[in-house]
């Protein structure tokens, strides 16, 4: 039984002739324990994808299923034990205001469990971060330690799915280096689930097994990580995706242009 | 690599800013020659590239430290030019095409005027010539139509055009060397593959010399010609683009070894150790 | 070699020595910076001294005063400046500095007590509207609107006329008044910060909409209130004036200085040290909030961190 199970999901905003439909029948499953990538230029409606699984957006279409249990449009408490969020942007998903302590104890108070002080030392050893860091403010860390705190905070209310958007975007190559391995390590460790949002094919071939190649709101592409290197893949838009991440060429940019004339009425 | 004189000599350039009542050194002794050439300034956060490329124009707050040993565009001394005279180089015969046209585009003015400003700024010539160059210049930016587009304003065009009306903007003048400041990272990679190869033509067309500022080692290692690495305010490495392999330095080479890459999936990527002997080297 | 997990990314970040061992001390440090920050403008180092100046005679009004504000003598009337009365006597023969000390007991009581009512009220309103939007919002934003329609010196001599002069009545009149401006400044923060991560994550968490109001975007909104309600306590001094000045606020023998400024009137021309020093303490101690409230929003300015 999969762990994550997306069945025809549609969402559109706006009403009337107004409307814009950002997904379109969005299907696809994810194993227990396995590492999911979508990837997609802006606009592909990845995101979105992520934030109708977080209960951000209630009005979609569909089924959206969590380990055998459907959920509901709105976001219960329940849901929040089951799957928790990493933000990409390192300097925004942190309250300015609140000390990493304050960060780390707010869920473990808002779901009624206690020992928080011996938790919170926990969580931080988990993702290799001093406990001493408990008293600092977001502004007295840098990205990547920022980026661990908010991986903290996922994790504290034990989740088995972490839906990760764009974790390393906003940091450096170096940075970024690190903040996969202790992803990779972590979901070895805890048996997570991962659903992994990315435009980076990099990062999503490192850590994931399969990935859904996301275009206009649609899956155009589902290969395994392994079929995107070496012989190339057999979509024009994921082939041209995985060129692209590999080096600029002249050639490339115009036959890359021919190519996605072809594909946009997909 | 190139017989032509030097456009561009800066040798041992540092800069400080004021930052809560201490000096922070943000370039500490940066040294390159810019010939008719792509040379890329690549780093991390922090590293002091962006600061390079703003200390070339002198566009930093007069609280700045500036100083090098020389820093010599042809003839002209750009450490000594009175602020007339590098109100004339700027734009004119030094551009700068900077990293998102959501805010380096006059929201409230139309794209096409916004480009014929920039050539009025340094020509006198007549409205109608301005915006005949401005229509040639969108067309060498491969805008399909370039009247309609000449009429939009910056939040009716998509990135990728944004990028190549900046362009468009910069170019216009006619310059002879191009710093451009990040200018795809902003980008989706289908559309960063047409916005350089528009780069590409047109500096090998006029004969420019590109600074290309980025922190993507991987695009400028096939885009550009030269690299230079830099690391805590200093060049750490100088090397032809296609050599970078061959790289010398640790910190380049780890951070090669760092980059996830679609054909080479490791179980884990080899992290960075830092070492403080870069600091001083 | 360093540790791998404790990078330092670029020089512009985070500094292990002096790290927080604990939460006070987090706290302790931030409020030592932002002190720092303020002390290093000279014009809201300014501001600050003049409010503490005007703290402390209000404290110490019976040893600062040279007489007894209230006591009439009726030989001495409409005296000059002199060594005796610094700034001379009125027209029952009070002495017009002893007025003006226990004057700024007045005037404290009238700023703190609108202040207090003002705040909790204006951000509340304006910071759940701002966060629930729908008709919640519009509800809030019409009442405000209405509020807001009216010149602001008019409803509170309408509210003292139906309820009768005197100073607490003004207080809540001018407390009336002055609360929509807050409202609408907290509505825009919280617009702007409501689709921030650090919300969405908190939410995801399981947060009651109370929690996240309270202690996620109140905070936030904190910055701007206060630095607005500094500068507001300029504008409630000179409305507070204005209602002393039509009779309406303090009720003599209350020495309050848009009264005394009323009362000298009379006599101005010839004695101009009866409206000159009310006036003059009344331009001092707005022009003191301004710049301190300037000063604030350098130190408590969200964006600049």
């Amino acid at each position: 039984m999969a762990m994550i199970a997306v069945d025809t999901l549609n969402l559109s905003f706006g009403e009337g002739a107004a409307a814009n439909q950002v997904l379109h029948d969005v299907s696809f499953d994810v194993a227990e324990g396995e590492a999911f990538g979508l990837v997609g230029e802006s606009g592909s409606g990845k995101t979105t994808v992520l934030r109708c699984l977080a209960g951000q957006y209630t009005h979609w279409s569909g089924r959206l299923t969590i380990n055998g249990e459907a959920l509901g449009r709105t976001l219960d408490k329940a849901r929040c034990r089951k799957l928790q969020m990493v933000f990409q942007d390192p300097y925004g998903s942190l309250h300015p205001r609140h000390t990493v302590e304050t960060a780390l104890a707010e869920p473990l108070a808002i779901h009624g469990i206690s020992d928080a002080s011996r938790r919170i030392d926990a969580i931080l050893i988990k993702v290799g971060l001093p406990t001493s860091f408990r008293y600092r403010y977001p502004h007295q860390l840098s990205g990547g330690q920022r980026q661990r705190v908010a991986i903290a905070r996922a994790l504290i209310l034990e989740p088995r799915i972490l839906l990760l958007d764009e974790p390393t975007s906003a940091l450096d190559v170096s940075v970024q280096a690190e903040i996969l391995n202790l992803l990779a390590e972590l979901r070895e460790r805890e048996g997570l689930t991962y659903l992994l949002v990315t435009h980076d094919l990099g990062v999503v071939a490192h850590l994931c097994e399969r990935v859904a190649v996301m275009q206009q709101g649609r899956i155009v592409d589902l290969v395994d990580s392994a079929g995107l290197a070496g012989a190339a893949p057999e979509h024009p838009y994921t082939r041209m995706l995985v060129e692209a991440s590999r080096h600029y060429s002249r050639e490339m940019a115009e036959h890359g242009a021919a190519d996605l004339n072809a594909v946009a009425t997909v | 690599m190139n017989q032509d004189k030097h456009l561009l000599q800066v040798e041992d350039l540092r800069v400080s800013f004021k930052s809560g009542g201490s000096l922070v050194d943000a370039v500490r002794g940066v040294s390159f020659n810019l010939g008719r050439e792509k040379l890329a300034i690549v780093g991390e956060s922090g590293s002091g590239k962006s600061t390079v490329g703003r200390a070339l124009l002198r566009l930093h707050p007069q609280s700045a430290r500036i100083s090098a040993t020389h820093m010599r565009f042809g003839d002209i001394d750009l450490l000594a030019c009175p602020e007339r005279a590098m109100q004339d180089i700027r734009g004119r015969r030094i551009s700068m095409i900077m990293q998102d046209p959501k805010y380096s585009l006059n929201p409230v003015m139309r794209v096409g005027e916004q480009i014929a400003e920039a050539y009025l700024a340094h020509h006198k010539v007549s409205k109608r010539e301005a915006e005949q160059r401005t229509l040639a210049m969108l067309e060498a930016v491969r805008i399909r139509e370039p009247l309609r587009v000449a009429r939009m304003y910056p939040h009716e065009v998509s990135g990728g055009m944004g990028q190549r009306i900046m362009i468009a903007m910069m170019l216009i003048t006619e310059p002879e060397i191009v710093i451009a400041d990040e200018p795809t990272s902003a980008l989706d990679v289908s559309v960063r593959l047409q916005v350089l190869a528009t780069l590409d033509d047109l500096v090998s067309q006029r004969g420019l010399g590109l600074i290309f500022i980025s922190h993507d080692l991987n695009l400028v290692r096939s885009f550009c010609d030269r690299v230079l690495v830099m690391y805590a305010g200093r060049v750490v490495e100088a090397i032809a683009a296609a050599d970078l392999d061959k790289a010398q330095h640790p910190y380049t080479q780890g951070l090669l070894a760092a980059l996830p890459s679609v054909d080479q999936r490791r179980p884990r990527l080899p992290v960075l150790q830092r070492d403080q002997a870069w600091l001083t080297a | 070699m360093m540790n791998a997990t404790m990078t330092m990314n670029a020089p512009k970040v985070a500094n292990d020595n002096g790290a927080p061992q604990s939460s006070l001390q987090a706290l302790r440090q931030n409020v030592a910076q932002g002190l720092r920050k303020l002390l290093r403008n000279p014009l809201s180092c300014a501001g600050l001294v003049v409010i503490l100046a005007l703290l402390l005679v209000a404290a110490a009004a019976p040893w600062v005063a040279t007489h007894n504000p209230l006591t009439q003598d009726l030989y001495n009337t409409l005296k000059a400046p002199s060594a005796e009365h610094w700034f001379g006597t009125d027209e029952y023969g009070r002495d017009i500095f002893s007025r003006l000390v226990y004057g700024s007991r007045v005037t404290l009581y009238i700023i703190s007590l609108v202040t207090i009512i003002v705040g909790p009220v204006g951000l509340a309103v304006g910071v759940v509207s701002g966060y629930f939007g729908g008709w919640v919002d519009t509800v809030f934003m019409r009442v405000t609107d209405i509020f807001v329609s009216f010149p602001g010196l008019v409803l509170a001599l309408a509210f003292v006329a139906a309820l009768g002069p005197g100073l607490d009545h003004a207080v809540i009149a001018i407390a009336l008044t002055a609360w929509p401006p807050i409202a609408r400044l907290a509505r825009a923060e919280t617009l702007s910060l409501r689709r921030a991560d650090y919300i969405v994550a908190v939410q995801l968490q399981g947060a009651s909409s109370l929690r996240i109001l309270l202690r996620h975007v109140t905070p936030m909104c904190l910055s701007s209130v206060v630095v607005r309600l500094t500068m507001n306590m300029a504008g409630i001094i000179l409305t507070a004036a204005g209602l002393g000045f039509l009779g309406l606020g303090a009720q003599p023998p209350i020495p309050e200085w848009g009264a005394m400024i009323s009362a000298g009137r009379r006599y101005m021309l010839e004695c101009w040290w009866l409206v000159a020093m009310p006036g003059a303490a009344i331009m001092l101690v707005s022009l003191a909030f301004n710049l301190f409230g300037d000063g604030m929003r350098d130190v408590l300015d969200p964006r600049s961190e």
